[in-house]
């Protein structure tokens, strides 16, 4: 990859929000949505003398984001504060960790387009805390909200193995699904609770030093990111080829013109005056800490998947579907684990499921949907209570919370079966027109067609057609 | 022990990182006195300490930790009252330039 003679090198720095009850360093919640500076309390505000907690939760969650990435978890961490003034943070510097990250030496393999799987190595991974908002006024002022300050982040951080923007749209791709099966944060990049920096440089084909790298901070789209890294691609390879230098610098993508402005010439890292936390106890991490968080951690994305196609007999696509969210894999889980037959279950919530959060613009959760009355629906379709017909009927009620074999009892949504039932009414129907009979034997083949409709007229629809096709042929062939 | 001493510039980057202005003397007057300070720092380098794990916290303390639960504190009106200028519930500073912060 790369452009005319050069390679490129593109390093990424992810921030998650981690959806915690309550924020890294403060018990104020963690809410996205709710009314300016809601959450917040002295913590938050940098007030003088307040005394800081670390949360376990989140530690806790960062070390689900390093089992997953294959990261070592380190023994030993202690927090540090990082220098920096601005108004989204009050306190004047972020608790990180610069010297002791929670997890080392991670991986995680990507699935690029042409279907080669690229590993790329993370660096580290550490637990942060977010900024708060600010709005830009046409006024002269900006307005702050802290509502976000102190939620707790991950920062996953890789290695400069990363060769095209496409590698980097799939590494981002990849890594969403990696977080979310964590169960860590939903990862919502319009909410922005997924965010990259991103560096790259060029070098000539052949050379072994890097070229100087640039900086694009805070993305909030995956696809902004891949238009950013094409443009910064082609500018940095025009001016090296015409001879100039690339400058160490910030840039910002800006999307209307889909390319890059130069923000500022970096400062030096030291410029943060990282120095170590002194009100944050340090924390020692145990392998039976680990353990304990190892087996709290839900299966991945890929060992559903491979679970579904191998155990269940789920199409390979249809189990990628499945795997979309947590939410969706789970509700799936769930419905199988309650008795639905599972190609019937993944039928539904790929199709009627999603088609119904799509069309009222809702979320699994926010439907009033069980996995139990899903299951419950399917059994009734498997054991030939109800027509595949009534249940759209039944289906439209376990959406709005009904009980599925009640609801169908209810309705008269029962489907007969019985042998004995269907041959009293074929026997009444065929005595009752013996013209159709003789049309049928002349080979008539409309005369079926009003045979059962007299049929379902008579079992007032509840007859099962399946078996009452099958009977009434026979039962002609008799005459 | 040799003197640390503290440069002119330095003081200024420094202040600049702190948002602080200070004029031509202020900087000469800071230089001097940051550099006195750094001086009597300079005692501690007699210490041999080439043995000595360097010190992160002063408590024996570890694993001092919050369980992930939320409270409320209700704070919200205070600390705007307490802020130089808010509203709608928001905190209102001076402009900002874009593009500064993390």
């Amino acid at each position: 990859m790369g452009t005319g003679n050069f390679e490129t090198t593109i390093g990424l720095e992810v921030h998650v929000e981690m959806q915690t009850n309550s924020k890294l360093m403060s018990p104020s919640p963690v809410h996205y949505g709710d009314e300016p500076n809601e959450n917040t309390n002295v913590i938050d505000f940098g007030y003088p003398g307040v005394l800081p907690v670390a949360n376990k939760g989140a530690l806790e969650f960062g070390m689900r984001a390093a089992l997953a990435l294959h990261a070592t978890v380190s023994p030993f961490i202690r927090w540090d504060r990082k220098n920096y003034f601005y108004p989204d943070n009050p306190k004047a510097y972020q608790t990180t960790q610069s010297q002791t990250p929670l997890g080392t030496n991670g991986y995680l393999d990507v699935q690029l387009e042409d279907g080669c799987v690229k590993r790329v190595r993370i660096k580290e991974l550490h637990v942060e805390e977010d900024a708060g908002k600010n709005t830009h006024g046409t006024d002269g002022y900006s307005y702050v909200d802290l509502n976000r300050q102190g939620t707790p982040l991950i920062e996953i951080v890789s290695e400069a193995d990363i060769a095209s923007p496409e590698e980097a749209y799939a590494y981002l791709e990849q890594l969403r699904q990696t977080i979310l099966f964590t169960g860590i944060s939903e990862a919502k990049m319009q909410e922005g609770q997924m965010r990259a920096d991103v560096n790259i440089s060029l070098r000539p084909y052949g050379s072994d030093q890097y070229g100087t790298k640039v900086e694009m901070k805070n993305i909030n789209s995956f696809n902004y990111v891949r238009n950013a890294l094409y443009f910064e691609e082609k500018r940095q390879a025009e001016v090296l080829r015409a001879g100039g230098v690339i400058q160490q610098e910030t840039r910002r993508y800006n999307e209307p013109t889909k390319s890059t402005i130069l923000m500022r010439v970096k400062e030096g890292a030291d410029d943060y005056r990282y120095f170590p936390e002194p009100d944050l106890a340090p924390v020692v991490i145990d392998q039976a800490w680990i353990d304990k968080v190892a087996a709290e951690l839900p299966k991945s994305a890929a060992e559903r998947q491979h679970d579904y196609v191998t155990n269940l007999g789920i199409e390979p696509y249809d189990a990628e579907v499945l795997t979309q969210t947590l939410a969706m894999a789970n509700f799936y889980d769930a419905t199988v684990v309650a008795g639905a037959d599972a190609k019937r279950a993944a039928n539904y919530l790929i199709g009627d499921v999603n088609a119904y959060m799509n069309k009222h613009q809702v979320e699994l959760s926010e439907t009033q949907l069980t996995p139990e009355h899903l299951a419950g629906m399917i059994r009734l379709i498997e054991s030939g209570t109800i027509s595949t017909k009534q249940a759209k009927q039944v289906f439209e009620a376990i959406m709005t919370g009904e009980e599925p074999e009640a609801f169908a009892k209810k309705h008269g949504l029962v489907q007969i079966s019985d042998p004995a039932v269907l041959l009293e009414w074929i026997t009444t129907v065929l005595d009752a027109n013996p013209q159709s009979i003789e049309d049928f034997k002349g080979g008539k083949d409309r005369a079926t067609g009003f045979l059962i409709g007299q049929l379902m007229k008579m079992s007032k629809g509840q007859a099962n057609p399946g078996i009452m096709n099958k009977m009434l042929l026979e039962e002609l062939a008799k005459r | 022990m040799s003197e640390t001493t503290i440069s002119k510039e330095e003081v200024a980057h420094v202040a600049h990182l702190a948002k602080l202005a200070f004029d031509d003397a202020e900087l000469e007057q800071f230089t001097t006195q940051l550099g006195d300070i750094l001086n009597i720092f300079d005692t501690l380098g007699e210490v041999d300490t080439t043995a000595v794990e360097p010190t992160y916290s002063v408590t024996e303390n570890v694993n001092h930790l919050r369980q992930d639960v939320a409270e409320n504190w209700h704070q919200k009106q205070a600390l705007l009252d307490n802020a130089p200028e808010s509203a709608a519930g928001l905190i209102k500073v001076p402009a900002i330039l874009d593009g500064e912060g993390e």
